[in-house]
């Protein structure tokens, strides 16, 4: 028994030194760097004493929040589709709506920008129609329409197995005791893929919060965290200030997760 | 509890949209608060049968379910008024016990304090007003199917559909359960509908049995009459062992390689038997009564003897080789080898 779990110890050292190389010993760095500036250790502060690091956390916290929304209100209308409909070509639509995986940040706002930018689609076609030029890929509605592109796929593929697993009979019970499609679906349908959704939902929350291509294609105009982390780190070389911003993220959207988990837990075990 | 509905099945069919039939066009009345089992082995169209009368699956055009006289067929199950217990319970595990029996009273409007009161009760009725505040996930298997039977009954539907109730419990538990829904589906006199494919749950809990083979039905009875009665092979072996004596009608006499077998005079001969070895006798292993040799003009060999406590299965073979098997009170004392008479229950066989 004892040697067996020595054994079970000593599998786990390449974990632990993965662990330390790879996070433990950046992160210790990325502290102490953060502490090392001119303002000493006030810089941790900077994000929320700093006016304008306070707007662009704000800005970043909303957009995120709207594109997490967004993409979770769109992949559990399609997932839900997708997953009880069966047509000729389902199969390549799934794949067509998988596709943006593979597309890195970049690539994204480059998409955007063709769709809404000064010569893109909707710039034409809102000019063919008399109606003024349509701009939008360099504000805000470009951050959301690229972030909501770049974690619909990821959402989407959660949620779809999420619906295939639930078990049909619990949508047929409800009709079957007199509910309606609406009630069937606020009362069964949404609390049976409901950690399907918080998971999926955390990941395009966390993914909004912190993504760099996009925002670096189209953020020129505006302003969101991982931008101006950029901007102090490499033109302004204010190391300790990207460093406190970069922790300051860090945290923000590990504790939003943890409070929406938490919430999550104890409404699912008051509903029950 | 309201008075159950009469249901009636008129000429439905269902094919699915890959083109596979899974019905044929068929009729079938079921009387109201009768307890009416589908039987058979699995893809012979029980449960959509099930799912058609409950309006989870339309029928092909030109089919009509009707309850009490009133055409539903163009209702989907929500506004039928039907109770419905699923093979996997189909329990709400968002809700407490309580919430989950008190679901269709709510989504009717009724009132929390009312519809708790009344899910209460129902509770109460099926024995396990304790577990109210319960979450789905700690109650045990036998718990859960009380539950899914308290939440369906609760809407006091006009008729309730099972599912194959009882196929996700442990032997013991099963019989336990059958007896208790047997007991509860009398009392309330409610029109019931059971799917299975478990023959004993069929003979024990059925007013009466339909067979059902790919998409057709093949009998409709008591249980008696099927068990006793078969009206083909195929029922004969679904419902349990059958014996098989060929032989060939003469002056009222089944004349078969051991012996001579009296007829009763109701038992009706199949439509065209011609030859030696056209007809068969089929009789189940209890009845059949062993005998001297010198009592009766049926003798087979004794092949094999299973001693059981109180009773033991005696495998016999006639002079043509072949075998039947016959349950027997385990009174005598037999050895294989040794000459036996057998005395069959002229109500209990069926000539095919």
């Amino acid at each position: 028994m004892h040697s067996a779990d020595r054994l079970a110890r000593l599998f786990l050292l390449p974990l632990f030194l993965f662990v330390a190389a790879f996070f433990l010993l950046p992160m210790v760095r990325l502290v102490g760097v953060a502490g090392s500036g001119p303002n000493g250790l006030a810089e941790y502060l900077a994000i929320l004493t700093n006016p304008r690091h306070l707007a662009t956390l704000l800005a970043t916290l909303a957009l995120s929040a709207a594109v997490t929304a967004a993409t979770l209100a769109i992949g559990t209308v399609v997932a839900l589709f997708l997953a009880r409909n069966r047509f000729v070509g389902r199969p390549l639509l799934v794949s067509l709506l998988t596709l943006p995986l593979a597309f890195p940040g970049v690539v994204v706002g480059f998409m955007v920008i063709l769709l809404a930018g000064r010569q893109g689609l909707l710039s034409s076609l809102s000019m063919g129609l008399g109606m003024g030029r349509w701009v939008f890929a360099y504000s805000m509605a470009g951050l959301f329409a690229g972030y909501v592109y770049f974690s619909l796929p990821r959402v989407l593929v959660t949620l779809m197995a999420a619906v295939e697993k639930l078990d049909p009979a619990l949508e047929e019970a409800a009709r079957s005791l007199g509910a309606s499609r609406a009630q069937v679906m606020r009362d069964v349908t949404l609390p049976g893929i409901a950690p399907a959704l918080m998971a999926s939902g955390a990941i395009a929350f966390a993914t909004a919060m912190g993504a760099f291509g996009t925002a670096f294609t189209l953020a020129t105009r505006i302003d969101v965290l991982a931008m101006t982390i950029y901007t102090e780190f490499t033109l302004n070389a204010n190391f300790a200030t990207a460093a406190a911003l970069s922790i300051a993220l860090g945290l923000i959207t590990w504790m939003v997760l943890a409070l929406t988990r938490n919430f999550a837990g104890s409404g699912v075990a008051a509903a029950g | 509890m309201n008075r159950g509905a009469a249901i009636t099945v008129a000429s439905c069919g269902k094919t699915f949209a890959d083109g596979t039939r899974a019905l044929s066009p068929l009729d079938l009345d079921v009387r109201a608060g009768e307890t009416l089992v589908l039987l058979g082995p699995s893809g012979c169209g029980k449960t959509t049968l099930l799912r058609l009368i409950a309006g989870l699956e339309a029928p092909d055009a030109g089919g009509h379910i009707r309850f009490d006289g009133a055409d539903v067929t163009a209702l989907p199950i929500e506004k039928r008024n039907v109770g419905m217990v699923f093979q996997s319970y189909a329990l709400f595990p968002n809700m407490s016990v309580i919430d989950n029996v008190a679901y269709g009273l709510r989504v009717r409007g009724m009132a929390q304090a009312a519809r708790r009161a009344q899910a209460a009760g129902v509770l109460e009725m099926m024995r396990i007003g304790a577990l109210a505040q319960r979450r789905i996930d700690q109650l045990s298997g036998g718990q859960r199917q009380r539950v899914a039977l308290a939440r369906a009954l609760a809407v006091e539907p006009r008729v309730i559909l099972l599912d194959e109730p009882l196929t996700a419990l442990d032997a013991a538990l099963r019989e336990h359960l059958r007896g208790e829904i047997d007991a509860l589906l009398k009392r309330l006199a409610i029109t019931a509908i059971y799917v299975t494919h478990d023959q004993a749950e069929a003979l024990a809990l059925g007013d009466r049995i339909v067979v059902m083979r790919n998409g057709a039905i093949a009998q409709v009875g008591t249980p008696r009459d099927v068990y006793f009665r078969p009206a083909d092979d195929f029922v004969a072996d679904f419902v349990g062992v059958t014996n098989r004596l060929t032989g060939t009608l003469k002056n009222g006499r089944f004349e078969t390689a051991a012996g001579v077998v009296p007829l009763p005079q109701d038992l009706v001969p199949p439509a065209a038997p011609s030859g030696p070895g056209a007809v068969r006798l089929l009789f189940r292993p209890e009845a059949a009564r062993l005998a001297s040799p010198a009592d009766t003009p049926l003798v087979f060999e004794v092949v094999q003897v299973e001693f059981q406590g109180a009773r033991q299965k005696v495998t016999l073979k006639d002079p043509a080789g072949a075998r039947i098997l016959v349950e027997a009170p385990a009174d005598g004392l037999l050895v294989p080898g040794a000459a036996v008479g057998l005395i069959l229950d002229p109500a209990r066989i069926s000539l095919a």
